[in-house]
C-alpha cells in the first residue's frame, strides 16, 4: 500500500484516564492514554486481559465517560454515545427476532434514512461480506462467522467515518477467524473507514493493522505504538509468512511478555 | 434440531438452507395448528386412557353413582343442559379474561417502573414479594363484603393472583437485555423510547410468555374461588350449587368445561406468543411451562 498523505486526526485520546468505582476499592482502568488516530488508519490495540482495551473504545463512542482526560472524535469533543461511528461488538448482539437483513437495515432505520438508500446499502454489504442468500435467515440459524458478518454489515450500513470493534473475531475458530481477517482487510479497503480494533490475537493485528498500539497490565498503559508495513496484505498467507510480519509479531510478544513477567 | 449454515457452505447449498429458514419462521396460524395436531397425539391417548379407567370404575361399581357418575352420564349432563351450562360458562370466561387483561396492563406497568427507577424497584420489590406471602385467596370472603355479589370482587381476586407472574416474568424480561445491546442502541442514536421498543420489550417477550401462560390459569383458579365465596352465576357457583344437591354428575360436567376453558385460555396465551416471537427457542423446541 502506497502511504496516506496526512490526513486531520479521527480520534484523539489525550492524558485520559478511568477509575472504577468497586465496593472494595477504586481500579484503576486506563492511566494516562494518549493515542492519535489518523483518518482512514487502521490502529489496532492489544494488550492481556482486563487492561482496559474495550474500556478505550467505549470512550471513543462516548459510551463511558473518562476521569480525567479528554476524547476527540472528527474534531467534536466527545461528551455523550456517539452516533457517527459503527460499532461491532464481541458477541454479535443480533436481534434475535429479526432477520439478517432487517438486522442491517436496523441501523438505517434508527437514523431515519431515505428507505431507497437503506436498501440499497443493505445490498451492496450483503454482497460484499458474501452474505448473499441468508438475507431472510434468522440470526439463530447462522454460524458464529456468518453472524459477526451481519453485525458488521449493520455498522457499516451507514458509511460511518470511524468503525469500533471489540474483539469482533474472539468467538471464532481459527480458520474462520483468518478468513475472516483477511475480509476485513478487503472490506477496509474498499470502504477506505477508519479502523479501531481491540484483540487478543498479536497476528491478527499486525496483519490488519498500520500500527498497533501494544498495552500494558492493569492499569492499562500505552507502551509501545509499533508501525507496520507488511508486503503484499492482499495475499494472507504470503504476509503472514513475511519476515516483517515474524519480527511485529515477536517484538509484541516480547513487550507483553517482559510486561507480564516483571509485575 | 436447528439448522446451522457454515461459513464455508456451496452457493449451490444455500437455496435449501434459505427453504428451511423460512419454513422455520414465518408461522400462520395454519402451521401452528398443524403443529398442534402432530405434537396433540400423545397426550390425547393418555387422556382417552384415563377416561377409560374411569369408565371401567364406574362400570365394575368400584364406588356408587351418586359419589362417581359414569362418564356417559356426565356427558348426557353436559349435552342436556348446553344453555345452563354456557352462560354460566360465559360469566366466568369473562371474569377471568377481564382480571387477565388488567393484570397484564397493571403488570406491565408495575415492572416498567421497576426497571426504569431505582427508588420504585428497592421500594416495591420487597413488597411485592411479601404480597406474595398473604395467600390472597383468604381475601376473597371480605371482598364480597366490600364490594357485593356482582362481578368485581370475582375479577379483582383474579386479577390478585394474576398479577404477581406478569410483573415478575415481565421485571426479569425487560431486566434480561444484554447490556451490550443498549449500547449498540445508544450507537445508532437511540432515545429512551426507542431503546424500550426497539430492543428492551422484544428482548423481554420470552420471559413475559412464560409469565402470562401461568398468569391466564391463574386468573380461572381466582375467578372461580370468587364465585365460591359469593355468587349466584358461573361455574364456581354451579360447582356449589351441584356439590349441595348432590348432584355429582353435574358436578363432574361443570368440572370438565372449566377445564376445557382453561385448556382453551392457555392455548390462547400459546398461539399469540407463537405468532408474536415464532423466533424463540422455547417456541422452536417443545415449551415445557409449569404452572402452581
Amino acid at each position: 500500500m502506497q502511504k496516506q498523505p496526512p490526513l486531520s486526526s479521527a480520534v484523539s485520546i489525550d492524558g485520559v484516564g478511568v477509575q472504577f468505582r468497586t465496593k472494595r476499592a477504586d481500579v484503576t482502568a486506563l492511566d494516562n492514554v494518549t493515542v492519535d488516530v489518523r483518518e482512514r488508519e487502521f490502529v489496532s490495540i492489544v494488550g492481556p486481559s482486563g487492561c482496559g482495551k474495550s474500556t478505550l473504545l467505549k470512550l471513543v463512542a462516548g459510551l463511558v465517560r473518562p476521569t480525567s482526560g479528554s476524547i476527540t472524535l472528527r474534531g467534536e469533543p466527545v461528551t455523550s454515545p456517539r452516533s457517527d461511528i459503527g460499532f461491532v461488538f464481541q458477541k454479535a448482539a443480533l436481534l434475535e427476532w429479526r432477520t439478517v437483513r432487517r438486522n442491517i437495515t436496523l441501523q438505517g432505520e434508527m437514523r431515519r434514512m431515505p428507505k431507497a438508500e437503506i436498501a440499497r446499502r443493505t445490498a451492496e454489504l450483503i454482497e460484499m461480506t458474501g452474505l448473499a442468500g441468508f438475507e431472510d435467515a434468522m440470526p439463530h440459524e447462522l454460524s458464529g462467522g456468518m453472524q459477526q458478518r451481519v453485525s458488521l454489515c449493520r455498522a457499516l450500513l451507514h458509511q460511518p467515518p470511524v468503525l469500533l470493534m471489540d474483539e469482533p473475531f474472539g468467538a471464532l475458530d481459527a480458520l474462520t477467524r483468518e478468513q475472516m481477517n483477511s475480509e476485513l482487510h478487503r472490506i477496509w479497503q474498499e470502504t477506505r473507514t477508519t479502523v479501531l480494533l481491540v484483540t487478543h490475537s498479536v497476528a491478527e493485528a499486525v496483519y490488519l493493522s498500520e500500527r498497533v498500539l501494544v498495552m500494558s497490565r492493569r492499569p492499562g498503559r500505552v507502551l509501545e505504538v509499533l508501525p507496520v508495513e507488511l508486503p503484499d496484505r492482499n495475499d494472507y498467507s504470503k504476509a503472514m509468512a513475511s519476515a516483517e510480519f515474524g519480527a511485529r509479531t515477536a517484538r509484541i510478544r516480547e513487550l507483553l511478555g517482559a510486561r507480564t513477567a516483571h509485575d | 434440531m436447528t439448522h446451522l449454515i457454515s461459513d464455508g457452505e456451496t452457493a449451490t447449498g444455500r437455496d435449501q438452507d434459505g427453504v428451511t429458514a423460512v419454513r422455520g419462521r414465518r408461522r400462520s396460524i395454519g402451521t401452528v395448528l398443524a403443529r398442534w395436531a402432530s405434537d396433540g397425539w400423545r397426550p390425547l391417548l393418555a387422556l382417552l386412557f384415563l377416561l377409560f379407567i374411569w369408565w371401567l370404575i364406574t362400570a365394575i361399581e368400584l364406588a356408587p353413582p351418586y359419589l362417581v357418575p359414569s362418564p356417559q352420564e356426565t356427558w348426557r349432563t353436559i349435552v342436556e343442559n348446553p344453555g345452563y351450562l354456557w352462560d354460566n360458562t360465559v360469566v366466568t370466561a369473562y371474569e377471568t379474561l377481564a382480571a387477565f387483561v388488567l393484570s397484564v396492563v397493571f403488570g406491565l406497568l408495575a415492572a416498567v417502573a421497576m426497571v426504569y427507577s431505582r427508588t420504585v424497584e428497592k421500594t416495591a420489590y420487597p413488597l411485592l414479594v411479601l404480597a406474595q406471602v398473604v395467600p390472597k385467596i383468604a381475601l376473597a370472603p371480605l371482598f364480597v363484603v366490600w364490594l357485593g355479589f356482582g362481578l368485581t370482587p370475582k375479577i379483582l381476586i383474579a386479577l390478585l393472583i394474576a398479577f404477581f407472574p406478569v410483573v415478575v416474568s415481565g421485571y426479569v424480561g425487560l431486566r434480561s437485555i444484554d447490556p451490550e445491546m443498549l449500547d449498540l442502541a445508544s450507537t445508532m442514536g437511540a432515545g429512551p423510547i426507542q431503546k424500550f421498543l426497539r430492543f428492551r420489550f422484544p428482548a423481554s417477550l420470552p420471559h413475559l410468555f412464560s409469565g402470562l401462560k401461568v398468569a391466564v390459569t391463574l386468573a380461572v383458579t381466582g375467578a372461580v374461588v370468587g364465585e365460591f365465596v359469593g355468587s349466584n352465576k358461573g361455574l364456581g357457583n354451579v360447582i356449589l350449587e351441584a356439590n349441595g344437591n348432590v348432584n355429582t354428575a353435574l358436578l363432574f360436567a361443570a368440572l370438565i368445561v372449566l377445564s376445557a376453558l382453561g385448556v382453551v385460555l392457555f392455548l390462547l396465551v400459546e398461539l399469540i406468543e407463537r405468532l408474536v416471537m415464532p423466533w424463540h427457542t422455547t417456541v422452536r423446541e417443545a415449551s415445557v411451562t409449569t404452572t402452581s
